[in-house]
């Protein structure tokens, strides 16, 4: 494959290899049309945010493929209604194209909300909404002034920008429910969780953190969430924000509305989930919360250091590409990966903006290559340049990683194990060693001859 | 449960899909232009819908499924996608570099009024499209239809776009396969060739959506039509288009503008629709009907008799794609079972009349709903009230089976949750064997695990 084969020219400036030249990384731009981009829209960006709230009903306004698409697409536990796991849609057809949608959705809204009683509705407008003109805020209010329900419009058109809009219009949804609860008796040592979706239980591990400091988590937002903790999280002392591209911006709204103050923290990883408590405990400067955060580091890493010893000796060298919708995500498995022993030779993100793009330019080694926005073509190709061992990715690059004789670890929505939190690390890591150790690798042709992998020494997985 | 909220009482529901039992269209039409060597399909969109069907498509099959997006933005919704499309050609064709890209519409850009044909005929005019490489197009809105539609669109936009007719004739035979698996396809192919025929089959995906581990990602698999055979498929014998709703339309429009006479069977899942297409061929090729089929369609027999008192009046929910539906509601009906819950998500009169067609005179008691307020809440309130002995259909009938406690066959697309349904096929009189040892491992399986103690039997 020759060198410019792949690469799209005018993609050029989106591409960097530390050490070559000054750092420059052109970011925040539209994909180039035929490019087979991995990035999705914007109604992509709510819908996954908003997903996990669980007793709500999502009603995707639009024809059946957007709620189609995105039914029960990620695995957002919930400890009670399941709700948010159906697939609800107006199933526009050519007649309301030519006349319009609204008598549609207000009927669908009107059955939905007498059938299933749930405490709220969103309404995601689709790329056609947007076109044919449906007012769906008249309709919502309507609805809601005749039901009570609160029906809550979010402006998710496809076309209106990428991923991260879809994001800002689900925080706007939300933000329309806030401040509408009672807040009377939330603790004066309390927060809110921001950009945790419950994957895999994650949202309940780091409550659990939270809770044996001694802080009361007043919601979460939006991993297994209820309508009712939104509307009175605003009675929080404190934000505290993981995945920075999903949610800082409720979380500037907030400190605007309300003067809640908000700290960006992360989860994954040992060194920043220590951080991510012993910033809140700071916040507080209260000693027992304080106490309470070392003593919650201290057994979980008790616990969690001699079983990870194993994995470490056996990644120890190993290299990774790293290819995330978020960039804040890549900064997190920087470290961890650094946490088993492994060096990351490929890293890249869908959205990242410049600030994120310094920083991971700060965090790599020289030659590592950074890449916004890039395509199949492109990742296939750095895969074997740089010969990696394992690439970190989501749905449409795993087989991609496999047809290449290369192990995968998903890190995205459709992670089945949690990644987050000290038992998270322990899971990653495993989870890491299960794919690059695999004997599988030794018939991929194009590893073979290069010896077996430490195949036939299982690590036991604890019971 | 996670159903919970699936009440009994049936309510009417004019305005809401729960649940459906259907996507849209697109996502046929990139899949059937998979089936063409060296393609690489685009959406005319925005970016998600084409990260939708790739996404479901690599969830299905576990492989790299490659495809383009005009990636509409804002302006393009108010000015028009001719200038997104204009750059994806010329961007395509230097990157990917592909033999043809095959570009469907979606809900935003028919709505706008973007016009494939002109926009492609521009492309052309402008030297975008690069000496012998071809861009085809079909018109694939969202809101007509279902992804059924998408697919039987492609092919025509595949025969419009590819299919040429010189002066000599070939003789061969043209299959055209309704949407079914690439194992499937590949069984299509094997009998047709084992009757003697000398076929091209489009569209192909085998080889290309069940690629194997090369070390190489591959952009353009081995399998599909190519370019040369499409070209001379204009000068083929026959046509052989197999499901109504999927291959019917393409099959048409060869006879029509290639004067290619056609037949259009169904697509040959269970004993009777492979009679079906073996005689179809066998009044093409003239030809006896091999050995080697004999056998098969012998030990398809043998089995079916053997097992015969396992199968007799177990009740079936399913649900799907109708070009599925109509062949294997036969193929049980044949087998003495009682399909009594029928779903489809897709529109069509001649659906629900063939499926009547079926049960004449059998007294049968069958549900039967497509299109319109046919989605999967209903079916799950149908099996609530009247409990059937199993259910098949695609990955989302999962929820159901669970809640229901009821033996579940994974069959349709898409399969999410297991693999297999792209390398063996269901088609053929193998196929119906490897169908019927699934079902009658669901129903033993349930029956060693129910049975008191005295009644667990050894040898069934």
């Amino acid at each position: 494959m020759s060198k410019s084969d792949g690469v799209i020219a005018a993609r050029a400036g989106q591409i960097y290899t530390k050490g070559n030249g000054e750092f420059a990384l052109a970011c925040e731009k539209a994909s180039t049309a035929g490019a087979v981009s991995q990035r999705a829209c914007v109604f992509c960006g709510s819908r996954v945010v908003l997903y996990p709230v669980t007793d709500a009903v999502h009603v995707v306004h639009g024809p059946v493929g957007c709620a189609a698409f995105t039914w029960d697409i990620r695995g957002a536990m919930s400890s009670g209604l399941e709700l948010h796991r159906n697939s609800f849609s107006t199933d526009l057809r050519e007649n309301e194209i030519i006349h319009g949608g609204e008598p549609r959705l207000e009927e669908a809204l009107r059955h939905l909300i007498a059938k299933f009683n749930p405490k709220a509705a969103f309404v995601y407008a689709t790329c056609i909404v947007g076109v044919i003109g449906d007012d769906v805020g008249a309709i919502a209010k309507k609805v809601t002034r005749d039901t009570g329900v609160p029906v809550i419009p979010v402006h998710s058109e496809g076309f209106r920008g990428t991923k991260k809009d879809g994001y800002r219009a689900a925080c706007e949804a939300l933000e329309t429910l806030i401040g509408t609860g009672d807040t009377s008796d939330i603790s004066p040592l309390s927060i809110n969780i921001l950009g945790e979706f419950n994957l895999a239980g994650e949202a309940w591990m780091i409550q659990d953190y939270y809770r044996r400091m001694g802080i009361e988590v007043v919601s979460v937002m939006t991993g297994d969430g209820r309508v009712d903790d939104i509307r009175r999280s605003h009675g929080a002392a404190l934000n505290v924000v993981q995945c920075s591209g999903s949610m800082t911006s409720l979380a500037k709204d907030m400190e605007r509305d309300y003067g809640i103050p908000f700290l960006r923290v992360s989860y994954f990883g040992i060194e920043d989930v220590s951080q991510a408590l012993y910033d809140v405990a700071d916040f507080f400067a209260n000693e027992d919360v304080k106490r309470g955060a070392e003593k919650v580091v201290r057994e979980e890493l008790l616990e969690l250091m001699p079983r990870m010893a194993p994995y470490r000796e056996k990644l120890q060298g190993k290299s990774a590409a790293i290819y995330v919708g978020g960039a804040f995500k890549a900064f997190s498995l920087i470290k961890a990966l650094r946490t088993i022993g492994m060096r990351v030779a490929l890293v890249g993100s869908q959205t990242g903006n410049s600030e994120d793009y310094k920083l991971l330019e700060q965090m790599c080694d020289p030659g590592t290559v950074i890449v916004d926005d890039s395509n199949p073509v492109e990742l296939s190709r750095f895969i074997i340049e740089k010969d990696v061992d394992l690439f970190i990715g989501g749905v449409k690059e795993r087989p991609m990683a496999y047809k290449l004789g290369v192990a995968f670890c998903d890190h995205n929505h459709e992670r089945k194990i949690a990644l987050a939190g000290f038992e998270g690390m322990k899971n990653f890591a495993e989870e890491v060693y299960r794919s690059v150790c695999s004997p599988v690798w030794q018939f991929a042709p194009r590893r073979a001859g290069r010896g077996i992998p430490a195949s036939g020494l299982h690590i036991q997985a604890e019971a | 449960m996670l159903l919970r909220h699936t009440s009994t009482d049936v309510a009417e529901r004019n305005a809401l899909t729960v649940n459906p039992a259907k996507t849209c269209q697109p996502i046929g039409a990139m899949y059937a232009a998979l089936g063409i060597h060296g393609c690489l399909p685009h959406s005319h969109g925005s970016q998600g819908c084409c990260s939708y069907h790739r996404s479901t498509l690599t969830r299905h099959y576990k492989e790299p499924v490659m495809a383009a997006t005009s990636s509409f933005t804002e302006g393009a919704s108010v000015f028009g996608g001719q200038a997104n499309l204009l750059k994806a050609i010329e961007t395509i064709f230097s990157v990917y570099k592909p033999e043809v890209i095959a570009v469907h519409s979606t809900c935003l850009s028919e709505t706008i009024g973007d016009d494939l044909n002109q926009i492609v005929q521009k492309a052309r005019d402008d030297g975008k499209v690069p000496e012998g490489k071809k861009v085809i197009f079909a018109s694939t809105p969202s809101y007509v239809g279902s992804h059924v539609t998408g697919y039987a669109n492609m092919v025509q936009g595949i025969i419009r776009g590819l299919v040429e007719r010189h002066a000599e004739p070939t003789g061969k035979l043209n299959i055209i396969p309704g949407w079914c698996e690439p194992a499937d396809m590949a069984e299509i192919k094997r009998i047709a060739l084992a009757m003697g025929a000398d076929v091209t089959m489009f569209p192909d995906t085998s080889n290309v959506m069940n690629a194997p581990m090369t070390g190489k990602h591959e952009f353009y698999p081995r399998g599909g039509a190519t370019l040369e055979e499409l070209s001379r498929a204009g000068d083929a014998a026959y046509t052989i288009g197999l499901g109504k709703f999927t291959a019917g339309p393409g099959a048409e429009m060869m006879d029509k503008n290639f004067s290619t006479p056609h037949s259009l069977q169904d697509l040959p899942y269970g004993l009777a629709a492979t009679d079906r297409y073996i005689m179809a061929l066998k009044r093409v090729t003239g030809g006896d009907v091999p050995e080697e089929l004999n056998t098969e369609r012998g030990r398809l027999l043998d089995m079916m008799t053997d097992m015969h008192q396992y199968l007799h009046g177990k009740r079936v929910a399913i649900f799907g794609d109708p070009d599925l539906l109509v062949p294997l509601t036969e193929f049980l009906r044949d087998l003495d079972m009682r399909p009594v819950q029928v779903i489809s998500g897709t529109p069509g009169k001649a659906f629900a009349k063939r499926m009547k067609e079926l049960f004449e005179g059998r007294n049968a008691q069958v549900n039967i709903k497509n299109g319109q307020g046919a989605d999967m809440f209903l079916l799950h309130q149908w099996m609530k009230n009247e409990p059937v002995d199993l259910l098949i259909g695609n990955s989302y009938g999962k929820y159901i089976a669970r809640d229901e406690d009821t033996s579940f066959l994974r069959m349709g697309f898409p399969i999410l949750d297991r693999v297999g349904h792209s390398y063996f096929p269901y088609v053929g009189y193998t196929g119906a064997m490897r169908l019927l040892e699934k079902m009658l491992g669901l129903f033993m399986d349930r029956q060693d695990r129910d049975a008191p103690e005295e009644r667990f039997e050894l040898a069934m």
